[in-house]
């Protein structure tokens, strides 16, 4: 088990210092920082709503996510099969799901570090007046888990094709798709003509469903096993496709 | 410590590798030989893990590859074709991550990228990221990440493709020198490598192993293998090969070049009827009546063999 766990932190950190090494690392972040604020300050109407919280802040992060997640995770597997270094990679004494989970969990800490570079707006808040820090908190792990289902799916449609471009494509419409069955004027739409337990299934395969709670600052344990299950059956149909390219 | 038993590979309903079996020891280098598409490449991939066979099995120090692949992949040093490596890293960093990957950690972890530097000479390119390069140096990046566990068991996908004349001269060296302790299995489309580097030499073609042996039994196999080449003066080069031409043990004779008294003419034999010294039996028929200025005996030619044993690619297309 310590081989297994030593062998996942190895490509964790190759992968992480790889995006640090290239321009993807802060091309990222700056554009990641750059649109959270502006999604905040503008749209979010941070200052008009004269109350102390980051909910301007959380509320885009599910659609300003959505197309900045894919990006990330698009050459994920694309480009491992691209290169070649996927052959490289998967004859190194490991099995296929430690290199799968290394590359997940790189990926997804360094979206963290991103996340945690917004710091500036809570000390704006901070600042200005007396937020519920619980709930900011809670916002932030909400928002990690919900880049964390986009990323599954990123790392799903990277292993499909060696194209980044249609790998980041079908990411976004697969994230869109895990959207909009929770989004307000589909759920309404749908209203009109199924049963409303119907509606609530559907809308219970949402992110944005389970996201709605942690910014509320309700860490239920339901909406953990939502995001838990969706990267874990995303990392393992990952695992399944992968599999089936070398089977023939 | 490679034990290659039935196996086979087939991608939908085109079979590329037909139930191969071959064995190497320690000590032995293996050339791969085959057109391309003969299946090398597949043959390597799944030794080494990469692809799950079809059928059959691949055995690396005892351990069977689908059953206990940890355990075979950790005996294997694998240089995949077009020798592939992370671009934005420098040498050191991708060698280092290479150790970690193969359990080495601190002390050892430094000694092993040190020794692969050494071996494949990238002492003065460590600092450097990958893609700012030349072909060589990243081959030999990639071949020195397959060197660093110092592994029993070395594959190799076309070490010296892409390489100068004096790299791939160097690499070869290397090949035989390591050959010495480890089972060394490589693939190559240049006959010279073979002979330059291997112990024992297959030929494969459309999956099949058409042929298995040492470079020299190999080469043995050639028509031309025995052959005389000899330069005769004589005024009429008909009345020469005629001559030649009556002997039992002669297939056939050949005419190389002529002028108006001399000719240099070669002599196939018949090798189910030679008997005793060919060569002598055809100089002493030719000396009888003409003078010979210079004979030698032939080798034979590993193209030959090769060629007489594998379909070039149009071929295969043309009966498809």
């Amino acid at each position: 088990m310590k081989g297994a766990w030593s062998n996942v932190w190895t490509i964790v950190k190759r992968e992480l210092v790889g995006y640090f090494d290239s321009p993807v690392a802060y091309v990222f972040i700056v554009i990641y920082l750059l649109l959270a604020g502006f999604f905040t300050f503008t749209f979010g109407s941070f200052f008009d709503r004269g109350e102390a919280s980051l909910t301007a802040f959380f509320m885009w992060m599910p659609w300003l996510l959505l197309f900045l997640v894919p990006a990330l995770g698009m050459r994920l597997w694309s480009e491992e099969r691209r290169s070649g270094t996927i052959e490289l990679l998967l004859t190194f004494p490991v099995t296929p799901w430690q290199a799968i989970l290394g590359k997940f969990l790189a990926s997804w800490i360094f979206i963290a570090i991103a996340m945690a570079l917004t710091f500036p707006v809570w000390i704006t808040v901070n600042w200005l007046g007396d937020p519920d820090n619980g709930v900011i908190l809670a916002g932030y792990i909400g928002s990690w888990l919900l880049a964390g289902a986009y990323l599954a799916v990123s790392c799903l449609t990277s292993a499909i094709t060696r194209n980044q471009v249609v790998s980041f494509i079908l990411s976004v419409v697969i994230c869109l798709g895990l959207v909009v069955v929770g989004f307000a004027p589909v759920t309404d739409l749908l209203a009109r003509w199924a049963a409303p337990w119907l509606v609530e299934a559907v809308a219970g395969f949402s992110v944005l469903t389970h996201f709605d709670g942690f910014q509320k600052g309700v860490i239920d344990s339901r909406d953990f096993v939502f995001f838990a299950s969706v990267i874990g059956f995303a990392l393992f149909v990952t695992g399944v496709i992968l599999r089936g390219h070398r089977a023939g | 410590m490679i034990l290659v038993e039935n196996l086979t590979k087939a991608f939908g309903s085109k079979t590329a590798v037909n139930h191969i079996s071959f064995q190497v020891e320690r000590g032995e280098v293996l050339g791969f030989l085959g057109p391309n598409g003969a299946g090398k490449s597949t043959t390597m991939r799944m030794i080494t893990g990469y692809l799950p066979p079809s059928a059959g099995r691949a055995v690396v120090c005892g351990f069977d590859v689908a059953e206990q692949p940890i355990e075979a992949k950790r005996r294997i040093g694998y240089l995949p074709e077009s020798a592939p490596s992370y671009p934005e890293m420098t040498v050191g960093a991708f060698l280092g991550f290479a150790a970690e990957m193969r359990g080495l950690h601190g002390a050892a972890k430094k000694k092993a990228v040190q020794g692969a530097i050494d071996t494949c000479v990238l002492e003065s390119v460590v600092h450097q990221t990958i893609d700012t390069l030349s072909k060589g140096f990243r081959h030999r990046t990639c071949l020195a990440q397959a060197l660093i566990h110092d592994p029993e068991v070395l594959i190799m996908d076309e070490p010296t493709d892409g390489l100068d004349p004096n790299q791939k001269h160097e690499v070869r060296t290397l090949i035989r020198r390591m050959g010495e302790r480890k089972a060394i299995v490589f693939s190559t489309h240049i006959l010279e490598e073979v002979e330059a580097a291997c112990t024992r030499a297959i030929i494969i073609d459309r999956g099949v192993i058409v042929a298995n042996g040492t470079p020299e039994e190999l080469k043995s196999r050639s028509e031309r293998a025995g052959a005389v080449l000899m330069t005769v003066r004589a005024p009429s080069v008909a009345t020469v090969t005629d001559t030649l031409g009556r002997l039992p043990q002669v297939s056939r004779t050949e005419i190389l070049a002529e002028d108006a008294n001399r000719c240099v003419v070669r002599v196939y034999p018949d090798k189910s009827r030679v008997d005793g010294a060919f060569a002598a039996q055809v100089a002493d028929a030719t000396a009888t009546r003409w003078t010979i200025e210079q004979l030698t005996t032939e080798e034979g030619r590993l193209d030959d063999v090769f060629r007489s044993l594998t379909r070039p690619d149009t071929a295969r297309e043309a009966a498809a």
